[in-house]
């Protein structure tokens, strides 16, 4: 059975269509890459594969269940993790703290626990704790747990916006444009990055990316789209010389 | 940054093991002030406007501090606990019964408040900052015309009739239990989800946060505070009308928490007593008061934005959990 199964995806917004007729599956352990022009609707796929927007038609099912409609709070905890295109970390926070929101729904203490710091809210935060530090040094982020995150470079705080979609304990991670802004010395410590976080989690990752060298480097399979259809699909190789992606990227050979 | 903070507590006052010792000998000092009149009643009185003071901005520091909402609306939270208090003391629990029933009134007016901080989370789920604020003022004039349309409270009369049963022991005590409860809720889950609305609130609930289980969590928490301010406001001053309970009065939180620091527990603590002692010692000002402290607050304003301590905290407030990571950090 696939992780992840798209049927007919399709929004507008007001008359524009952003997105229509997506199909996509995806199968445990797989990356998979979406790359088109801007204003293709690749974020719009993510938007609404995490609920925050509610897909017009077609259906979405996570491990054979529908979450169409669902709240995106529910639909990360069953399992879609998502990185932002635009670094969205809680900045005023430490880089601790932002690890630990993610385990909002992993913690087992109820209101009175949060209130009046019980023995079990102690149990359980040194767990949670212990965890967060734990997911930090594999990523050789431990030494600036108690940093804002507001005041990481921006590499890390990439990086950091990738481990706290990690600590939600994602079956499929939605990676959008991971490598916007970065040098080429940069994009190969992020390839290298991704190939580690894939080995050592086997999970599913979709990766919206204009690099490439990324792309072409990481995904097994690519989807290609274009005014919200798909326009091609099949592996790098396949796609790097489909006439009509390169139609849609550089416009009609004269 | 409060972390880093909390890591150079070298301080001989700031040790957590004087935190218990400290308050008990407080709790046991405010009991003997009245009995033996240590102090004259007007300092009496002044300290426990600044506890109710202090329980007002942390409970309006919750929210606005912390969720990072804008709410007015303590004023009509402090209302409706001062009335509903007020109205258990004076007509149902029987005069020989006052010792126990006080306490229990005062907790029936932050239960009936945190009902109405309940009502208010619910529009909280769709609406943020400047329109969540006018649902709140909102809330503050219908809160002020129920009452005034109440014959039985005394309507736009007030209410009166309440023995002087806030005791600076008893003020010392919620002041104390306010605080501790707004720091756990803080360094716990809720609270960091909390905290991680006022940041972002899209990417806090992509982190699986429940926003609305938070939200209404807090607007329950800081209604419920409020109304136990209101509780004991009313039995110190023995008179509550409802024009005491306008927006000037959320006005006046507001100042305290932005006064102190926004978003520091220790910040609302300091801003409430300022604040409180400010007006007291410029009485003597008469109606010059309202102009000397505001323009005050605008030099502090211009010099200190944030306020008097910014978002700091005192170190001993940090949770033994959190403690440990920082020791372990060190090594």
């Amino acid at each position: 059975m696939p992780l992840l199964e798209i049927k007919g995806l399709t929004h507008h917004f007001g008359g524009l269509c952003a997105v229509s007729d997506f199909d996509l599956n995806i199968e445990p352990s797989e990356i998979v890459g979406i790359i088109g022009p801007n204003g293709a609707g690749k974020t719009t796929v993510f938007n609404i594969l995490t609920g925050i927007y509610r897909a017009e038609k077609g259906s979405i099912l996570l491990n054979g269940a529908q979450i169409v409609g669902k709240p995106p709070a529910f639909i990360a905890a069953s399992g879609i993790g998502r990185a932002f295109q635009n670094i969205r970390l809680f900045n005023g926070m430490s880089v601790l703290d932002n690890i630990r929101v993610a385990y909002f729904n992993n913690t087992r203490y109820g209101v009175l626990g949060s209130l009046f710091h019980t023995r079990r809210y102690r149990k359980e935060e040194h767990r949670i704790i212990d965890q967060a530090m734990g997911l930090l040094s594999l990523f050789e982020m431990d030494h600036l747990a108690f940093e804002l995150a507001g005041n990481l470079p921006y590499g890390l705080q990439r990086r950091l916006e990738i481990v706290r979609a990690l600590a939600t304990r994602p079956h499929l991670l939605l990676l959008d444009e991971p490598a916007a802004g970065m040098n080429p010395k940069e994009i190969d410590q992020l390839i290298e990055f991704i190939h580690m976080i894939h080995k050592e989690y086997r999970l599913s990752i979709i990766l919206i990316e204009h690099q490439m060298r990324l792309v072409m480097n990481i995904c097994q399979r690519m989807k290609v789209l274009d005014f919200g259809t798909t326009i091609a699909e099949g592996n790098p190789e396949a796609i790097q010389n489909d006439p009509i992606v390169l139609e849609a990227y550089l416009g009609l050979k004269t | 940054m409060r972390n880093k903070i909390s890591q150079k507590r070298i301080s001989f006052f700031s040790r957590r093991r004087f935190v218990i010792p400290v308050l008990t000998a407080f709790f046991i000092l405010m009991l003997l002030l009245p009995r033996y009149h240590l102090l004259n009643p007007y300092l009496q009185q002044v300290l426990m406007y600044i506890g109710i003071n202090i329980i007002l901005a942390e409970s309006l520091n919750i929210i606005n501090g912390f969720m990072g909402e804008f709410s007015v609306g303590h004023a009509a939270f402090m209302s409706i606990g001062a009335y509903i208090a007020s109205i258990l003391t004076v007509k149902i629990i029987p005069a020989s019964m006052l010792a126990i029933g006080f306490p229990l009134a005062v907790i029936a007016g932050g239960l009936a408040a945190a009902g109405v901080g309940f009502l208010v989370a619910i529009p909280s789920f769709k609406i943020r900052g400047d329109y969540l604020a006018i649902v709140t003022l909102a809330l503050v004039m219908i809160v002020k015309s129920i009452i005034e349309n109440i014959d039985a409270v005394g309507a736009a009369r007030g209410f009166m009739g309440m023995d002087r049963l806030t005791t600076p022991a008893w003020v010392f005590f919620w002041t104390v239990l306010t605080v501790w409860v707004t720091r756990n809720f803080l360094y716990s889950n809720l609270g960091r989800g909390m905290l991680s609305i006022r940041e972002d609130e899209i990417a806090c609930e992509l982190m699986s946060v429940n926003t609305r289980k938070v939200k209404v969590m807090g607007f329950v928490v800081s209604a419920f505070f409020a109304g136990v301010a209101g509780g004991l406001f009313a039995h110190l001053i023995q008179y509550i009308n409802p024009s005491m309970f306008d927006i000037l009065k959320s006005t006046d939180i507001l100042i305290m928490i932005y006064l102190g620091g926004i978003g520091s527990i220790t910040g609302a603590i300091l801003g409430a007593t300022t604040y409180t002692l400010v007006l007291e010692l410029l009485r003597p000002l008469g109606i010059w008061r309202m102009v000397i402290l505001p323009l005050c607050l605008i030099v502090l304003m211009i010099f200190r934005p944030r306020g008097i301590i910014g978002i700091k905290e005192f170190s001993w407030f940090f949770p033994r959990t959190d403690k440990r990571v920082q020791i372990k950090e060190r090594v």
